[in-house]
């Protein structure tokens, strides 16, 4: 997943949404870990649209 | 590496965690409260909005020091603009405040501190502790900069609706699509609102959720909305929708904001398990939240007080077991569980509701002459001629 870190508000929305448990809030990077299946719930429900996967616009 | 021991750890400083904290300390326990960030109720992430009642039941005594308005109603608008206008009087003289969460939640914290407990600023948990039979005795953190280690009896997580630390410990916080709302606010000044009013705008704003308009004083407003992730549509994010509301509403579109935030929501009726061995979840760690209003502040108070309690009686025979800590469950339950799932089931059928429902629904409440307006008197207006919003929970009514 890509952060645009412009938009991201560190709310950390995306670390209780992610079904596979994936995503963690280190120190204000949010970090994907190899649970990771590129499901795209973070990117969908992301409130500030700060989040795309990688090789998309 | 610093190396810290305690009676309880608890993550997090909001006022689940502070509640926690000052509980196990009146209680007489070694406890130190972590938090993250550098400033406790800070950023914001909230719509401030909370009832009254609750309060005195947590031993909080109001005070204008964290209050920023004292509410003599609310309005609930429908999609195409008819309003209900709740006044002080319908609401049983208890309608609420709007808080100011960044000296609210200071405020819980120091009570905490002033009741023993060790506050640990700018230290975020990285991780949990087991020893060699697998059993949970503490965290890892960082503090300013530096790795950590906490060792606990019992760990109170009130990390928030992050909860890394309940999944740490293996406990199961995943949550259905269909339970999470998603929400963006702007804190504006410069608006044309009533000031003591609370404005609810249900529908299409907000597709299965709501808009709020929570006011702050001289023309200053809380103006977010939370949506039901399942509805969003098209790559639409909640700060698009909010846009789109505040372009539109002409009493908005002149204001200017001052604050952003942004998160999330459960709208479940709580995990299903909130105890482990050697763990506690309180507040939005245990999806413990109005899954109806998205309000979350008073269920975080209570619960991190019952944690307080429980874990004072279990430091007394030194068992924090799972089963030692089912009595922190049966509180809870005993006193929000019914209402928790009542809201759920009404807030799961009025995701179902098109636009001219919600029309009729608010001419309908405005010709009815409820004496107490709450979310039960409501329902039950509803149920006289939409019977089937509320089938099967008849009984929670």
């Amino acid at each position: 997943m890509i952060v645009n870190y412009g938009k991201c508000l560190h709310c950390g929305g995306c670390v209780g949404a992610c079904p596979q448990n994936a995503i963690y809030l280190n120190d204000y990077i949010l970090e994907f870990n190899e649970d990771c299946n590129n499901c795209g719930r973070c990117v969908k429900l992301c409130p500030v649209g700060a989040l795309r996967r990688e090789g998309k616009k | 590496m610093k190396k810290y021991h305690c009676d309880v750890v608890v993550v997090g400083g909001g006022p689940g965690g502070s509640m926690a904290a000052k509980y196990c300390a009146r209680g007489g326990l070694d406890t130190i409260m972590i938090e993250k960030k550098a400033e406790i109720g800070a950023p914001l992430r909230c719509a401030e909005g909370v009832s009254k009642k609750w309060l005195e039941e947590v031993d909080i005594t109001p005070d204008p020091a964290w209050i920023s308005t004292d509410m003599k109603g609310a309005i609930i608008r429908s999609p195409s603009g008819h309003t209900f206008k709740l006044d002080e009087s319908q609401a049983g003289n208890e309608v609420g405040y709007v808080l100011e969460r960044h000296l609210f939640d200071k405020h819980l914290a120091q009570e905490a501190g002033r009741a023993g407990a060790r506050i640990m600023m700018r230290t975020a948990a990285r991780g949990v502790i087991r020893d060699k039979a697998g059993k949970l005795i503490g965290i890892k953190a960082e503090s300013m900069g530096e790795p950590i280690e906490i060792y606990a009896k019992c760990v109170v997580a009130a990390d928030g609706f992050e909860s890394q630390v309940g999944r740490w410990a293996g406990m199961d916080t995943s949550l259905d699509q269909a339970d999470i709302l998603t929400c963006a606010q702007y804190r504006m000044s410069g608006i044309d609102i009533e000031d003591e009013y609370c404005e609810f705008i249900i529908g299409g704003a907000a597709p299965g959720g709501y808009l709020w308009i929570f006011p702050k004083g001289n023309g200053m407003a809380n103006v977010g909305l939370g949506i039901l992730a399942t509805k969003l549509k098209g790559g639409k994010t909640p700060i698009d929708y909010l846009n789109e509301y505040i372009a539109k509403d002409p009493r908005l579109s002149e204001g200017t904001v001052t604050e952003i935030s942004s998160g999330m929501v459960s709208g479940c009726p709580g995990l299903d398990e909130t105890v482990g061995d050697n763990i506690i979840l309180v507040g939005d760690a245990a999806r413990i939240i109005d899954p109806l209003t998205g309000g979350g502040i008073c269920h975080a108070c209570r619960t991190g007080m019952y944690a307080g309690k429980v874990l004072t009686e279990c430091n007394k025979t030194g068992d924090f077991s799972k089963e030692a800590l089912k009595p922190y469950e049966k509180m809870w339950r005993d006193r929000m569980e019914d209402k928790l799932i009542r809201n759920y089931m009404a807030k799961e059928r009025f995701a179902t509701v098109d636009n001219d429902t919600l029309d009729d629904l608010v001419l309908m409440i405005q010709d009815s002459d409820i004496s107490e307006v709450n979310v039960w008197n409501l329902l039950k207006v509803v149920k006289e001629k939409y019977p089937e919003l509320v089938e099967g929970f008849e009984d929670l009514i």
